[in-house]
């Protein structure tokens, strides 16, 4: 920000003097005050009650499986929260022990081995197992910098999945032929509902209670922890390890606890993802899902517990809602509209902006239809919706969309790159073509492949989150890794 | 005793750890200038083979090249090292130096998200198919049939090419680090960043031209795998960038002689334990990986690296 005041930088001792004042000010921390002042219980009762309701009002199977995996993505980001937010320790294998938890369950119930254990026996196990892995995994690394801390997990990560990828062919020393542990690229299928000895678990409603009722448990649990003596130590080592370690506070099992925490945590939802799912597979356990989960955690605000809950259910109902064109379109103006409604003031250049974008759409439209009749006369890809049907006679639709729409797709990108170099009023102006391109790319290329854009759509959030706001929505606190 | 499988795993060992090697000097020469650990390496690379591809096709393919196969080549690289290098400069500028005072986790994530954002940009524009440089057929099948042959030793020309490139690109990278003013100033941006400004050194410049030169080298290594192994898919450099990673943390991270050991050895170790290990070429990243752990818990700092002392 080169007309801003130079801002004191962090760890200076000017920054640590003004913590406060910097923390306090805004409407946003007004509102994050009050909401700061409700009883504990009454907020998470705000949050789980309505949930708990929501199903006598749903009858679609869709929405509740939707709900449900959006509950469960809260408890993973909840999970890595700990880690990350809690401790600031990078953990890049995350992802692996929730695939541990839910193979480790689709091995225990299901006819891979003919083992059918009730759920009320093998959770507590899985958990602890889960937990048992992670303080393994991390040793090797707990006295370095978190650099090695980051490589390690994300080779674990990886290793994780080639190992159950090909785990079906392993021939072990003391046997003739090779052995089918996991599946392989296949995973394993009809695995045992969720047996609660006396209950046991079925339709998707139930799962939903299931996963709420242990997402409850668990931010209970957390916001427990959060105060209690190691919370608070695990907020000074992330802090400053170097001070804390001088404090007398014990900095690698402090680490060690944080990682098997975050770990128990995603082997416990993988227990109820795995019969959820009634199978695992190896792609479920992907990079993909741990830029989900940091997107999430990042987000909502490291380190906050309502923040990452926010971010896990913003970002897995918007990803959801991504799938259909139709439906994408109105996800894709409105943020825009929203990103433009934040960051533009006064509203004089807003309504500018916008009505200049509006005008140079006609303008361009109108040009190209004349100049390129034939190369121009696509139509909006998938089923147009209203918004589709409003575009058509202002956004240029190629005949051919693939290779104009990568061209711009790439220039797309340049421009964004360069629009944050330019300041004022010309940033203004330039934001109009931008704008303009950004909506081109998005009608001709990017709503007909939805599962590209919904992973592109995360690689730049987490970009622009980093450069914009790097304590996301509702954190307040300085993550740092150690 | 089998000698002519373990003289052809050395060969393979060698040729692979030198592309390694490649890869982990460009990600140690980052680390070393701004501790940060630049998770989109791998994809730069990544971008490099298809650039080194497009440059192939665009000259009328491997099959009916319009051009001299020589010219061919150097171009391939050329254009790729280019690419990457201008590729490089602009991460750095736009994802990682907006973050240069910010607590040391938001260039981490960023460089997470950069990654993902090549990756899958990669697989929008290109789509999810291999592709093939097809390097069988270039200059008639001469790169693939001819070269060393004597005893057990079989080294075909493009290994040749590839190890004798990745071995100039490495003196010429020594050279400009230990000789030249540019590499002095790298050295002093290293080691102490805000003293070295205070000297006089534009310290943006020196980590602007480090990028590109690092970023350039993953484009070489691109371009390399391209022609050794032909095949080529835009998720190729997330496992190329772990290798790389773990190439130069077992040489030591931040050393520059560390790197080319460390990816010699992690492209020997692979090569031998696809050959000698059980299923050694399902589990060669499992073996590389058990090397990095092993090599944590015996001497966390590297082959070649120094101890670091923690400042107050």
């Amino acid at each position: 920000m080169a007309d801003e005041p130079r801002k004191p930088a962090i760890g200076k001792d000017e920054w640590v003097a003004t913590h406060e004042e910097r923390t306090a000010g805004g409407r946003r921390s007004g509102l994050e005050r009050r909401w700061q002042r409700i009883p504990a219980v009454v907020r998470l009762a705000l949050v789980v009650v309505p949930a708990a309701v929501m199903p006598l009002f749903v009858s679609s199977d869709y929405v509740m499986q939707v709900a449900t995996v959006t509950a469960i993505y809260a408890l993973l980001a909840l999970g890595l929260n700990v880690v990350v937010g809690f401790a600031g320790l990078l953990d890049l294998g995350y992802v692996a022990f929730y695939g541990f938890g839910a193979y480790s369950f689709a091995l225990l119930s299901s006819d891979q081995f003919k083992v059918h254990w009730p759920a009320l026996v093998t959770v507590p196990l899985i958990v602890v197992g889960t937990a048992l892995l992670g303080f393994v995994v991390a040793l090797p690394s707990r006295r370095l910098l978190g650099d090695y801390l980051a490589i390690v997990t994300l080779f674990f990560g990886t290793i994780f999945v080639v190992l159950v990828t090909n785990a079906n062919r392993i021939t072990p020393p003391w046997k003739d032929g090779p052995v089918d542990i996991t599946g392989g690229p296949n995973g394993i299928a009809g695995i045992d509902q969720f047996d609660l000895v006396f209950f046991k678990v079925e339709t998707v409603t139930q799962y939903f209670y299931l996963a709420l009722a242990v997402f409850t448990v668990v931010v209970s649990g957390l916001f427990l922890l959060n105060d209690s003596r190691v919370g608070r130590a695990w907020r000074a080592l992330r802090e400053d390890p170097l001070a804390a370690e001088l404090m007398g506070m014990p900095i690698n099992r402090l680490k060690l606890l944080a990682f098997s925490f975050g770990a128990g945590i995603a082997g416990l939802t993988g227990t109820i993802f795995a019969p959820l799912q009634n199978g695992v597979f190896p792609s479920n356990f992907d990079l993909a899902l741990l830029i989900t989960l940091y997107a999430m955690v990042i987000l909502g605000g490291a380190g906050s517990i309502a923040g990452v809950v926010i971010g896990a259910v913003t970002i897995n109902v918007v990803l959801e809602v991504l799938r259909t064109p139709e439906k994408s379109r109105v996800v894709f103006y409105a943020l825009v509209l929203v990103a433009l409604v934040a960051w533009l003031r006064p509203w004089r250049l807003l309504a500018s902006v916008l009505a200049g974008t509006v005008a140079f759409g006609f303008g361009v439209h109108a040009i190209a239809a004349a100049a390129w009749p034939e190369q121009t006369a696509g139509s909006p890809g998938g089923p147009g919706g209203w918004i589709g049907d409003a575009v058509d006679g202002w956004m240029v639709l190629l005949t051919h969309p693939k290779s104009g729409g990568n061209a711009a797709y790439g220039l797309l990108l340049l421009a964004i790159c360069l629009l944050t170099l330019i300041r004022g009023r010309w940033r203004a102006a330039a934001l109009v073509p931008v704008l303009y391109l950004a909506s081109f790319v998005w009608e001709n290329r990017l709503v007909t492949e939805p599962s590209i854009t919904r992973l592109i759509l995360l690689g730049s959030l987490l970009i622009a989150l980093m450069n914009v706001r790097p304590q996301g929505l509702l954190g307040s606190a300085r993550v740092e890794i150690v | 005793m089998d000698w002519y499988k373990l003289v052809q795993l050395l060969v393979n060992g060698v040729t692979l750890g030198s592309i390694y090697a490649l890869i982990a000097l460009g990600f140690t020469m980052v680390y070393g200038t701004l501790k940060l650990l630049n998770f989109a390496h791998g994809d730069v690379f990544m971008v490099g083979a298809f650039i080194g591809y497009f440059v192939l096709q665009w000259l009328g393919g491997s099959a009916a090249p319009t051009v001299n196969i020589v010219f061919l080549i150097v171009l391939m690289f050329v254009a790729a090292m280019l690419g990457c290098g201008i590729l490089g400069v602009f991460i750095e500028r736009f994802a990682y130096r907006p973050l240069r005072n910010a607590p040391r986790i938001a260039p981490l994530i960023s460089a997470l998200g950069v990654a993902f954002l090549l990756q899958n940009s990669a697989l929008l524009i290109f789509g999810a198919q291999y592709r093939s440089y097809d390097s069988f057929d270039l200059a008639g099948g001469d790169l693939v049939v001819r070269g060393i042959h004597t005893g057990p030793l079989n080294v075909s020309l493009i290994r040749l090419i590839t190890v004798g490139s990745a071995l100039v690109l490495m003196v010429l990278l020594t050279l400009l680090v230990k000789r030249s003013r540019l590499g002095k100033a790298m050295r002093a941006t290293a080691y102490d960043g805000e003293a070295a400004s205070m000297m006089g050194i534009d310290i943006d410049r020196v980590i602007a031209i480090t990028f590109f030169i690092g970023s350039a080298l993953a484009g070489a290594a691109g371009v390399m795998i391209g022609l050794l192994f032909s095949n080529i898919y835009h998720f190729m450099g997330f496992y190329a960038g772990l290798k790389g990673f773990t190439a130069a943390v077992v040489g030591g991270i931040g050393s520059i002689p560390g790197a080319v050991l460390g990816g010699l050895l992690i492209g020997l170790g692979e090569a031998l334990a696809a050959g000698y290990l059980p299923q050694g070429s399902t589990f060669q990243d499992f073996w590389v990986f058990s090397l990095l752990i092993v090599m944590l818990l015996i001497r966390p700092n590297g082959l070649l690296g120094k101890p670091q002392l923690k400042k107050v």
